[in-house]
């Protein structure tokens, strides 16, 4: 299973990155994507699998005896996953209008030139 | 000692903002909440402050959950003084905002966001768990974002694109490296990692996730080569904005670096002489841009990138006379470069645009205010006796002991391009007589026709925050104390171990 899983993260990050080096925009944001499904995998793995030992513990006993699943790795997983989520979100949207501002999906051609500001 | 009063400064921001959204829409309320809740956050924060300075480091355990368990908060001295200085740009931010800020702005809900910001970053600063700093770096960018991108105009938005992925890499970078260090230490309390990873066999393993941590950090501080994305953004958005970016949000990737670099992975000669070497190319690039970019805050965006090379040059020397000096300069940039975004927004007002060729004879309309804006520009040159110039006594003292005269040379190359640039600018826009306008007409002047009360919110800031400056170039001698107390806890950690893990645990 860890090997597996090693294997997977290693495709996700690099497809991550390999898209983000890409030109287009749609291309930018599933690497941002990809690349956070990688780091997530990444806490999960790190944080060690252990499989079917819930860390719940006996009525009985006031100490853990057995070897159980860390239940910190997921919760940071949760947090990290919200937090992308809305990061996502928000760059879909600006994406989005970003292509109707300019109607290209090309990363070159956000170079307007120097205007005024504000 | 526990003091679960240190995480007001972040309730207080939360509180503002929130009392900020009963009042949607109605924009003048919300200006005076905004600089209601900045000024008690001021408070809170000198309160915070002195406590420490006078008896020690502070500790808050979330929800009694004992440390390394819990999530840990941690006033220092390092971070009460990022407090503090947070605390005095955000009122300044927020004055200035009550004018600078289009009231379109304003209906959308930029005041709760910059309150948000605010909390953020204070949170930031007096977090002890890394992923909890994780948590409130998301806080920060996602109201970043929000500021970035408000209003709507083209070339804003397309500088939020270029801001908005490269944080968002960063953000995951520095994921990949929390999710490491908990796979090999099974901690996220920066005490106690401090001590498991200090115990650890296996060096190149810490090697590997210190350069995650600076990759992360290197792209939110802009450190070379990571830090395109800055000068490319940075110059969209309204001044008050682009003012709390350029003055805090650099910088608290700067503190997360200081933070991690000394007390979680101290600094072997791998890693000093990368952070030296970084720091050297990031002088160098940051001054190449300055001098050729013609639009005020272009010049200023690249001026941050040069600055931010010496901080992180103290920080590779790692002597306490080179972190004196970095943090010296720190606390002096964190109040400059706020200051000289509202400067610019400022010309702006009083003419209609930021370009240098097209700028003239301000100190010819308005001498007093000239000479304002003046001394800040010539604190970020760092003239004596101004702020400026003492952190880099104290960085090349540290270099000429350490032999890194290449750093050395680059903090010149960079000193004299500041002089250069800001030369150039002082001639350009204050001394050159006003260009004439290419067809007749004349140039706009916002700033004219406000009546003195809305004047007078423009200048405030600006006199504020050089007042600070002006006490830290004169009155050196205290800020440096303050430094030099940062740098010795920064060498010595047990006293920060100590006060989070309990008097028995030892290094």
């Amino acid at each position: 299973m860890e090997l597996l899983l090693v294997i997977l993260l290693g495709v996700l990050y690099a497809a991550g990155i390999f898209m983000l080096l890409r030109r287009s925009m749609v291309k930018l944001l599933i690497g941002l994507i990809l690349l956070g499904n990688g780091a997530n995998l990444m806490i999960f793995l790190a944080g060690g699998i252990t499989r079917g030992k819930p860390p719940v513990i006996d009525d009985a006993a006031k100490l853990f005896t057995d070897i159980y699943a860390d239940p910190i790795p997921q919760a940071l997983i949760l947090t990290a996953i919200v937090i992308s989520f809305g990061l996502q979100a928000f760059a879909i949207v600006l994406l989005k209008r970003v292509y109707v501002l300019i109607n290209s999906d090309d990363l070159d051609d956000l170079n307007t030139p120097e205007e005024e500001d504000i | 000692m526990i003091d679960n009063t240190l995480i007001f400064p972040v309730i207080v921001h939360l509180f503002t903002a929130i009392v900020q959204l009963f009042f949607w829409r109605k924009t003048v309320a919300q200006r005076i909440v905004s600089i209601t809740g900045s000024l008690i956050a001021m408070l809170l924060a000198t309160r915070l402050f002195t406590a420490v300075w006078n008896d020690g480091i502070r500790t808050m355990q979330a929800a009694g959950w004992d440390a390394p368990f819990g999530i840990t908060f941690v006033a220092d001295v390092f971070s009460s003084t990022m407090v503090l200085l947070t605390s005095f740009s955000g009122l300044a931010v927020s004055i200035y905002s009550a004018t600078g800020v289009a009231r379109g702005r304003m209906l959308y809900g930029y005041f709760p966001i910059f309150h948000f910001l605010l909390m953020g970053l204070n949170g930031a600063f007096l977090s002890g768990d890394i992923f909890n700093l994780y948590v409130w770096f998301e806080v920060i960018i996602i109201a970043s974002f929000v500021l970035m991108t408000l209003g709507g105009r083209k070339a804003q938005i397309e500088g939020a694109v270029k801001y908005m992925a490269m944080n968002i890499l960063a953000s995951t970078f520095f994921l990949t490296g929390i999710g490491i260090l908990y796979g090999i230490t099974g901690t996220l309390n920066m005490a106690d990692l401090s001590l498991k990873i200090a115990a650890l066999e296996n060096r190149k393993l810490v090697d590997l996730t210190a350069s995650f941590f600076i990759i992360g950090f290197g792209i939110k501080s802009a450190v070379f080569p990571l830090y395109f994305w800055l000068p490319s953004s940075y110059h969209t958005p309204p001044s008050a904005v682009a003012a709390v970016f350029g003055g805090l949000l650099t910088k608290v990737g700067i503190y997360a670096l200081f933070r991690v670099f000394t007390l979680i992975f101290i600094p072997d000669d791998f890693l000093a002489t990368l952070l030296v070497i970084l720091a050297i190319f990031t002088i160098l690039t940051g001054t190449f841009g300055a001098v050729i970019k013609n639009n005020i805050r272009r010049v200023f965006s690249y001026l941050i990138v040069c600055h931010i090379g010496f901080m992180l040059g103290g920080l590779g020397m790692y002597s306490e006379i080179a972190l004196t000096g970095a943090l010296l300069y720190l606390f002096h940039d964190i109040m400059v470069k706020t200051n000289i975004f509202l400067i610019a927004g400022l010309i702006r007002k009083l003419r209609g645009t930021m370009n240098m060729d097209k700028l003239g004879g301000l100190y010819a309309e308005y001498p007093l205010l000239s000479l304002v804006m003046a001394l800040v520009l010539f604190s970020l040159v760092g003239v004596p006796p101004l702020s400026g110039f003492w952190p880099k006594i104290y960085l090349f003292e540290a270099g000429f002991m350490d032999g890194q005269y290449a750093l050395v040379a680059a903090i010149i190359v960079g000193s004299f391009a500041t002089l250069y640039v800001i030369a150039k600018l002082w001639a350009k826009v204050f001394w050159k007589d006003q260009p004439d306008a290419p067809d007749g007409e004349t140039p706009a002047d916002e700033f004219k026709p406000l009546n003195p009360f809305r004047k007078s919110l423009l200048v405030v800031p600006i006199v504020f925050l050089a007042a600070i400056t002006l006490y830290i170039g004169l009155a050196a001698e205290n800020v440096a104390a303050v430094a030099k107390h940062i740098a010795h806890e920064m060498k010595d950690i047990s006293p920060y171990i100590e006060a989070v893990l309990g008097p028995n645990v030892s290094p």
